[in-house]
């Protein structure tokens, strides 16, 4: 039951994190992955936030929106794809960019995302 | 940077099968990624091997499939979006990388949560490294 969930949760997400790469790939010609970093750092803020709740959100609905929505929406492929593919076009800047912007916003908006929601849940 | 002017509807129409792919393969991976958590799920405090072999095995996985689909041989229109971006792309995860970052950010685990964070990045850099530099070798 808890695997269906999952599946139902990925899904959507994987579909919703190429048609975001998409939209925002045909807007931004530079060589930055912002698609693929935006859909990151989403991920991180709403997995952020399902976690802060703890216990009270149940955990079928973490195996849905958790594990199966927000994984699917993240990539650690992709990411590390696209930072391989910038260092082989000699892009240093912009690999290293990508994987220091990547991690330190990722890790803000889960922090983010965390507190805020464990703010709400301890009232 | 798509590069298709005046083809609305036919490129929205053809997107169909490129989003189902997508979606399918997307549900898989996420489907191995469970059951690997599932049989190795991660304790408090201590290092979560389970999302660590996730995230390194997708990314060795992407340079072997990327190399063979762009410079090997030509594939079908859909391997791209089923593999790569579906199963490869829902298998891995940033997210939980993150959060589980957090959750390790307790005393007493603090050196295991930035061996976790360095240690995954360092492994899933040159395991892609690795997957298309060995395809390219074994494919010369």
């Amino acid at each position: 039951m808890t695997a269906l969930l999952v599946v139902a949760g990925a899904v959507i997400g994987a579909p919703l994190r190429y048609l975001t790469d998409r939209a925002v790939q045909s807007r931004h010609g530079g060589p930055f992955p912002w698609g693929t970093f935006l859909v990151n750092l989403a991920g991180c803020l709403v997995l952020g936030a399902l976690a802060g709740a703890g216990a009270a959100l149940p955990a079928s609905l973490y195996a849905l929106l958790g594990t199966g929505f927000c994984g699917a929406l993240t990539t650690y492929s992709t990411f590390s794809f696209e930072t391989l593919r910038l260092a082989e076009q000699k892009a240093w800047f912009y690999a290293v960019l990508n994987v220091v912007v990547s991690v330190a916003a990722g890790l803000g908006a889960a922090f983010v995302g965390f507190a805020t929601v464990q703010a709400f849940v301890a009232v | 940077m798509s590069g298709d002017p005046g083809a609305g509807t036919t490129t929205r129409r053809s997107q169909l099968p490129v989003v189902a792919a997508v979606a399918a393969g997307g549900g898989l991976g996420a489907l191995a990624r469970y059951a690997l958590i599932h049989v190795w799920p991660a304790t408090p405090g201590h290092f979560p091997w389970a999302t660590f072999v996730t995230n390194v095995l997708g990314c060795l996985l992407i340079g072997v499939l990327m190399v063979l689909i762009t410079e090997v041989r030509v594939a079908h229109r859909l391997v791209r979006p089923f593999l790569g971006v579906g199963v490869l792309g829902g298998f891995t995860t940033f997210s939980t990388y993150t959060v589980e970052f957090h959750g390790l950010l307790t005393p007493g685990s603090v050196g295991v949560a930035f061996a976790y964070l360095g240690g995954t990045l360092v492994a899933a850099m040159l395991a892609v490294l690795a997957g298309a530099a060995l395809t390219r070798r074994l494919a010369r």
